[in-house]
C-alpha cells in the first residue's frame, strides 16, 4: 500500500469542495450586494431577489456532492481506508478537478449575471421569469462539469 | 475580475430609476391647467419634503438635496464626482472676485452645496489667500482678480474663469480613470465650446476672444469651430454636421431654444447606455444627470405655467427624459 495514494485522493475531495465553495461564496456575495441595494429601496422585492441571489450557490453543493462521493469511495467515511496506489489516488484527484475549477469560475460569473438580473427585477418585476433565465444559463456548464466529475469518480475502480 | 465595488450602489440606483419621471408623466404635468395642479401632481409622485408644502422652489430644492443624499449614501468614493462640483465652485470664485472688486455684499450670489462655500471663497479672495484653492484654481483666481482690478472688464474676467472651469472639468475627467466620467467631461466641454461659438457669432466677437474662451476637447476642433463661427451661423451648423454633435446643426437652424434643449438632450444621450451597466460608476452619474435634467424640465414647466406661457412655448423647451 502506498501512503501517498490516499493523500492524493483526499486532496481531490478537498479541491472539489474548496474551489467550488469559494466560487459560490463570491458569487452569492456579489449577487447579495445587488439584492441589498434593491431591498433598501423596495423591500417588497425581497423574495424575488433572494431566489436570484441563491443561484450561484449551487456550485458549492455540486462540489460538496463530489467531495462526499470521493470520501465514501476511499473509505474516509464509514471507516477502513481503502488501499490506494499512487496512480489511483491521482486518478481520483484528476476526476475532482472539473467541478472544482469550473465550479469556481462559473459561480463567480453567475454571481455577476445574477447581480445584473437583479437589476431587471428592480426595474421590471413582472419580468422575473426572464431575469432568472440569464444566470441559470451559466449553471449549464457547472452541471456539465459535475457530470464528468461524477462519472469519473464513480468509474475509478478502488 | 472586474470591479464589483459599485454592485450595491448600482442595484439601489436601478430601484430608484423606477421613480424617475417618464415622458408620459411630463405630458401629464403639461396637461395640468394651473401651477397648483402641477405641484399637486408632483407631490403625489413623492416630490418635495415634509416642510416644502406647495412652495415650488422648496419642492425643487428638496428634490436636489434628495438626489445628492442618495449618491453620498451609496457611492464608495465621492472624488469621482468632483467633476460635477466644478461649475459651482468656479461660479463661487467668479462671484467672489466681482464682489471684492466692486465692494458689494450679497449672500445670494453663491452656491453653498460645493466644496468651498461662498463665505469661505469671499474670505480667500479678500485676503488673497489663493493657496487654499485646489490645483490650478489658485493661479486662475489671482489672474482673474488682477485682470478685473486693472482693466475693469467683467467679461474678460468671466471668460478667464469659465475657461479654467472647463479645463478643470476636462482634466478631472481624464484623472478619474472612468470612461463615462471622461465622456461626460468631454461632452460638457464640447457643448460649452459650441455655445461659445454660437453666442460669439451672434455678438460678432473676434477669433482671439473665442480662442481665449474655448477649451480643448476631443470631439470638436476649436480652430475649425472658430473659423466656422467667423463665417456665420450656417457654417457652424455645417461644421457640426461632420462631428458627433450633428444633432446640434438642426437645432441651431430651428431656434435658439431648440438649440439649448439639444445641448441638454445630447448629455442625456451620452448617459443613456449607463442604464444597462451593472458594475461601474456610470449608472450613478447617469442618475445624477437624469435627476438634474428632470428637475430643470419641471422648473421650466412650472415657471411657464406660473407666467401663463402658451403650451407650445413650454413644449418647445421640454428636455428628453433618461428613462
Amino acid at each position: 500500500m502506498s501512503e501517498l495514494g490516499i493523500v492524493y485522493a483526499l486532496l481531490g475531495a478537498a479541491v472539489a469542495v474548496l474551489l467550488s465553495g469559494t466560487g459560490s461564496a463570491i458569487g452569492v456575495g456579489i449577487a447579495g450586494q445587488a439584492a441589498s441595494g434593491v431591498v433598501t429601496e423596495d423591500p417588497s422585492k425581497f423574495a424575488k431577489v433572494l431566489i436570484i441571489q441563491l443561484l450561484p450557490g449551487t456550485q458549492g453543493l455540486y462540489g460538496l456532492l463530489i467531495g462526499f462521493i470521493t470520501l465514501s469511495k476511499i473509505g474516509v467515511l464509514g471507516g477502513g481506508l481503502a488501499d490506494l496506489s499512487i496512480q489511483t489516488g491521482l486518478l481520483i484527484l484528476a476526476a475532482c478537478l472539473p467541478i472544482g475549477v469550473v465550479g469556481l469560475l462559473s459561480a463567480i460569473a453567475q454571481g455577476k449575471t445574477a447581480a445584473a438580473a437583479i437589476g431587471i427585477v428592480a426595474k421590471k418585476p413582472d419580468q422575473f421569469g426572464k431575469a432568472m433565465l440569464f444566470p441559470a444559463m451559466v449553471e449549464t456548464y457547472a452541471i456539465l462539469a459535475l457530470l464528468i466529475s461524477f462519472l469519473s469518480v464513480s468509474g475509478i475502480q478502488v | 475580475m472586474s470591479n464589483t465595488k459599485y454592485t450595491y450602489a448600482v442595484a439601489r440606483i436601478r430601484a430608484l430609476e423606477t421613480s424617475l419621471l417618464t415622458d408620459a408623466s411630463i405630458e401629464q404635468l403639461l396637461a395640468c391647467k394651473t401651477v397648483e395642479q402641477a405641484l399637486q401632481f408632483l407631490v403625489e409622485k413623492g416630490w418635495g419634503g415634509a416642510s416644502s408644502g406647495q412652495d415650488m422652489d422648496k419642492v425643487l430644492e428638496a428634490e436636489e438635496e434628495k438626489t445628492w443624499r442618495v449618491i453620498r449614501d451609496v457611492a464608495p468614493d465621492m472624488s469621482v464626482f468632483d467633476v460635477l462640483s466644478y461649475p459651482k465652485l468656479y461660479h463661487n470664485l467668479k462671484a467672489a472676485v466681482k464682489a471684492v472688486c466692486t465692494q458689494t455684499q450679497n449672500g445670494h450670489l453663491f452656491y453653498d452645496d460645493c466644496p468651498i462655500s461662498g463665505e469661505e471663497m469671499l474670505r480667500i479672495v479678500e485676503n488673497k489667500d489663493f493657496s487654499r484653492l485646489p490645483g490650478k484654481m489658485s493661479q486662475t483666481a489671482a489672474e482673474a482678480l488682477d485682470t478685473l482690478l486693472h482693466t475693469g472688464d467683467g467679461q474678460l474676467c468671466d471668460i478667464l474663469i469659465d475657461k479654467a472651469a472647463l479645463e478643470a472639468i476636462s482634466e478631472a475627467g481624464k484623472r478619474s480613470g472612468e470612461k463615462i466620467i471622461e465622456d461626460y467631461a468631454d461632452t460638457t466641454v464640447a457643448i460649452a465650446d459650441i455655445r461659445i461659438a454660437v453666442r460669439s457669432q451672434k455678438t460678432g466677437k473676434s477669433a482671439e476672444f473665442m480662442r481665449s474662451a474655448m477649451a480643448q476637447c476631443s470631439g470638436i476642433s476649436v480652430d475649425q469651430l472658430i473659423k466656422a463661427a467667423l463665417s456665420g451661423m450656417d457654417e457652424i451648423a455645417q461644421y457640426l454636421e461632420g462631428t458627433s454633435y450633428a444633432g446640434g446643426a438642426d437645432a441651431l437652424r430651428e431656434s435658439p431654444s431648440a438649440f439649448e434643449r439639444w445641448c441638454d438632450n445630447r448629455m442625456i444621450e451620452t448617459m443613456k447606455p449607463q442604464k444597462y451597466e451593472t458594475f461601474s460608476v456610470g449608472p450613478l452619474l447617469g442618475y445624477l444627470i437624469a435627476r438634474e435634467n428632470e428637475i430643470k424640465t419641471v422648473r421650466i414647466i412650472l415657471t411657464g405655467k406660473q407666467n401663463h406661457f402658451p403650451d407650445n412655448a413650454i413644449r418647445e423647451r421640454i428636455r428628453e427624459m433618461y428613462v
